[in-house]
């Protein structure tokens, strides 16, 4: 295998579901079986060939950062700004490798559960499409060199993620949920985007590689390192809005309205990595206080969303809380520097997330069968509170959701188990070396919670007695397209996949190939040195790994005991600290925190504005008109007419007038401008105004109706004679326009050739 | 007072004319409008990349993007237009926020 067969096989895997996206766009309905006989081989394609480009770069060129790079437009050297060049590209690392057969994989399960999942939809074709396009997004994301590409392909998989929950855009909530989505996004974009304007200002590059250099060489943003870690903290913003961290995470919970397969696909495993992928990729570049934001913003996130997700029913809302929380860890562990276990984690969460929302679809899909069957549209069938006892029923369902919670609870011989234990030894490091606590405290409190709360919805959705006997007897296993998908992503939830010593990751292959980068800020301001690091790491890991297995272990119990043995009524628990419990239901008041703060604002200014064009900029306007009616006609009834009115409006109007005149006052002299100036300026155009009305006045119509409507009519009369010669080549017919346009390229072709 | 046109004075020009376009895409009902309105947003980035060009002198790289950013600004005025015309065949009416049914 070399570079180049490498390389372009990474383009083709970005390519493919580009090609599936625009075959059933076109041709969907068309296409055997709508589509998804399409979409399935080629999302299988391009997975066989991340897996290729896995090996290959692993085995072939382990430490290579394999890249290629071309020019997309050279301005050359603008005279005061410097050199403007834009250079595109992609390129291959071992992050990125491992990123393409993760988002690979889970998008070719999906689009293998979609097939069952999305029968009979009403758009079933326009779905698939966009699954590819989404696809083919997220790729491009994880394969470009440059954060230019990044930056367009991010806002591509915003607005694939828009269209797929509002999938079924009938129901409100659905439509609702997607542009609450989008436009929470654009919040952390714009940051995003100023901080690569910043980057851009300085450096006059956007490859990682540029501006990297850049900054290892000593030039950093505006000479100062105060800008440095604002840019950091811009990019992060970036990240915030699409893996749905504190403040911004609002988005993702509602964007459950979308199909379940989507949710598992977007909203667990792919896109919501993406910001964590981010960060990974500008590690290099973020100095010591970025670096402590980032690891604040993770940990208050992985805390916020697991105390809500412990008061919901439904049991997607569930998973959604849960993943914001992992998230809020794979941001926490990269924060504390801890950089191979917060990517190892996304990987290992993007299996295990995926898998438990592809088991809640099977659930709700059997629900919903049921309910059907019944005649029942009233019951919910995605609130855990109608289920119970379905692990009779739905078997295979029932233990790989086992195997999935396992793996999210952190429990030995699971991936989750090695991701999440590594990560807590980093906050434990962490917490060691700069005196910050509350990180490792509130990661050891996260995984009790998430213990708890994914063992109240396992329990209470599959054990115990069903809420409903003849639906139960309705409830049936799913056919082979939905459990084979469940029954792989198990599989990859076992260690052996990344270590062959459970207890240990560093071992495998994973925590080799993922080396954490040197950082390239200067020494003064950047995170603690990896060698550091890894010494204190190695003295706490042990206490980390036994402290994890206490709380999950707790909170485990705890589960058992309140939704199990019944111990512990949870009823009363949750009456007796009702306060509390409202407060969790409603998710901390955010929504309605945003709703009364921005919202309100936005509709407010909204408003002012719309109150300042209709009456002071329209005011102006008529008020204009008016006066000058007033002035030509002369007529006296005109005044009254007008009355008050007028008078305000003539008012406005000499204010306006002393306004400009002392504009243009301060514009030629502005050392002596001054009230006197202003008004002198004013008093000019009120003289001239005052010489056309008495010009007018007086009866000069003459120069009007001869000069001025005498060049008005010739201009008509020109305007006319010319449109009836050229009206012959306008012949309507879309041929000839392309002719005259095929006629225009080779013209501009043959001068630039003569150039 | 001699007026030196800088390059500074093209960016302003290009945001002002692109601030417009946005304004008219967002504020008004009329489809052929709207289409103004992305047509002078177009425009305003033909104006960035070939102020670009001019200032820089080194090639000719900034013209071609924009005259590639006109044909496809034809193209799409081309496909636009005719569904415009079919939308105002179908509703008779050429008001964007009027038109419901064109989601299915």
């Amino acid at each position: 295998m070399t570079q180049a067969l490498l390389l372009q096989l990474a383009t083709a895997i970005l390519f493919l579901p580009l090609l599936s996206f625009l075959l059933i766009i076109f041709f969907g309905k068309k296409l055997p079986r709508q589509g998804d006989a399409i979409a399935v081989p080629l999302l299988g394609l391009a997975l066989a060939a991340a897996l290729v480009v896995l090996i290959g770069k692993l085995t072939t060129f382990h430490a290579e950062t394999i890249s290629y790079t071309f020019t997309w437009v050279d301005f050359g050297n603008v005279s005061g700004i410097g050199p403007l060049k834009l250079e595109l590209g992609i390129m291959v690392d071992n992050l990125v490798a491992i990123m393409l057969v993760v988002v690979t994989t889970i998008s070719f399960l999906v689009h293998l559960f979609s097939t069952v999942y999305m029968s009979g939809d009403v758009r079933y074709s326009r779905y698939f499409a966009y699954l590819g396009f989404f696809s083919f997004s997220m790729l491009g994301i994880v394969i470009t060199n440059n954060f230019f590409l990044m930056y367009v392909f991010w806002e591509l998989v915003g607005i694939s993620s828009y269209l797929l929950i509002g999938h079924w855009y009938e129901k409100k909530s659905a439509a609702d949920a997607g542009k609450k989505a989008f436009i929470v996004n654009r919040v952390g974009d714009v940051g995003m985007f100023i901080g690569l304007n910043i980057l851009w200002t300085n450096f006059h590059t956007l490859t990682f590689e540029g501006v990297f250099g850049a900054i290892k060489s000593g030039h950093i943003p505006f000479e100062s390192n105060p800008w440095l870690t604002a840019a950091g903290i811009l990019i992060f913003c970036g990240a915030v809005g699409k893996s749905a961290q504190f403040p911004l995470h609002v988005w993702l919970p509602d964007a459950m309205e979308g199909p379940t397969p989507v949710s598992a696909l977007i909203h667990a495993a792919t896109m919501v990595a993406a910001g964590v992928y981010l960060i990974a990729r500008v590690f290099p570049m973020f100095t010591a206080d970025a670096l402590m934001v980032i690891a604040y913003v993770g940990a208050i996130t992985a805390f916020v969303s697991a105390t809500i997700a412990i008061a919901q029913n439904d049991i997607k809302k569930v998973l959604a809380y849960s993943t914001v929380s992992q998230l809020g860890y794979m941001v926490m562990g990269l924060g504390v520097g801890a950089y191979t276990a917060g990517f190892f984690h996304l990987v290992t969460h993007a299996a295990f997330k995926a898998g438990l929302f592809l088991g809640a679809g099977s659930v709700i899909h059997a629900m919903h069968h049921a309910l059907h069957h019944q005649g029942d549209h009233h019951t919910d069938p995605q609130d855990i509170r109608n289920m119970g006892g379905l692990w009779k029923k739905m078997p295979v369902t029932f233990w790989t959701f086992v195997i999935f919670t396992l793996a999210i609870c952190g429990v030995p011989f699971t991936s989750g188990f090695m991701s999440k234990d590594e990560i807590l030894a980093g906050t434990l490091a962490f917490g060691n070396l700069t005196g910050h606590v509350f990180i490792p405290i509130v990661g050891f409190l996260v995984a009790g919670l998430t213990a708890f709360y994914m063992f109240r919805i396992m329990i209470l959705a599959f054990l115990g007695t069903h809420a409903d006997e003849k639906r139960y007897e309705h409830v049936h296993e799913n056919s082979l397209p939905i459990i084979l998908p469940l029954m792989i992503l198990a599989a990859l939830s076992f260690f052996f996949w990344y270590s062959p010593n459970p207890f240990n990751a560093a071992s495998g292959w994973f925590f080799h190939a993922v080396e954490r980068p040197e950082s390239v800020v200067p020494a003064l301001v950047a995170a603690t040195g990896i060698e550091q690091f890894e010494q204190v790491l190695e003295h706490v890991h042990g206490t980390a790994m036994y402290l994890s297995l206490t709380v999950a272990g707790i909170g485990i119990l705890l589960a058992f005991v309140t939704y199990y043995w019944k111990k512990i009524s949870a009823d009363a628990f949750a009456s007796a600290l009702a306060p509390v419990h409202t407060f969790l239901v409603n998710k901390w008041y955010f929504d309605e925190l945003y709703g009364a703060t921005v919202v309100n604002g936005t509709i407010g200014l909204a408003r002012l504005l719309a109150w300042f064009d209709g009456k002071v900029v329209d005011g102006i306007v008529n008020g204009t008109a008016r006066w000058t009616m007033g002035l030509t006609l002369g007529r006296k009834q005109n005044w009254k007419e007008g009355g008050a009115e007028s008078l305000i409006y003539i008012g406005t109007s000499v204010v306006v007038a002393l306004a400009a005149g002392w504009a243009a006052a301060v514009a030629m002299t502005p050392a002596t401008a001054g009230i006197l100036t202003m008004i002198g300026y004013g008093a000019l155009g009120l003289v001239i105004a005052g010489f056309t009305f008495f010009l007018l006045h007086a009866g000069v119509g003459g120069f009007d109706n001869t000069i001025v409507d005498g060049a008005v009519n010739l201009t008509a009369y020109l305007a006319g004679f010319f449109g009836l010669i050229l009206r012959r080549v306008q012949t309507g017919r879309v041929q000839t326009y392309v002719l005259f346009v095929i006629f225009g390229v080779m013209i501009i072709f043959f001068m630039y050739r003569a150039i | 007072m001699a007026l030196h046109i800088s390059l500074t004075h093209f960016l302003l020009l290009s945001a002002v004319l692109f601030s417009l376009g946005i304004y008219a895409v967002i504020t008004r009902r009329n489809a052929i409008l709207v289409l103004m309105g992305i047509e002078l947003m177009l425009n305003a980035a033909n104006i960035n990349f070939i102020a670009f060009s001019k200032y820089s002198g080194a090639n000719l790289d900034g013209q071609i993007v924009s005259i590639f950013v006109i044909i496809l600004a034809a193209c799409e005025a081309a496909v636009a237009l005719a569904i415009v015309l079919n939308m105002f065949h179908q509703f008779n009416t050429v008001n964007v926020d009027e038109v419901h049914s064109l989601k299915d």
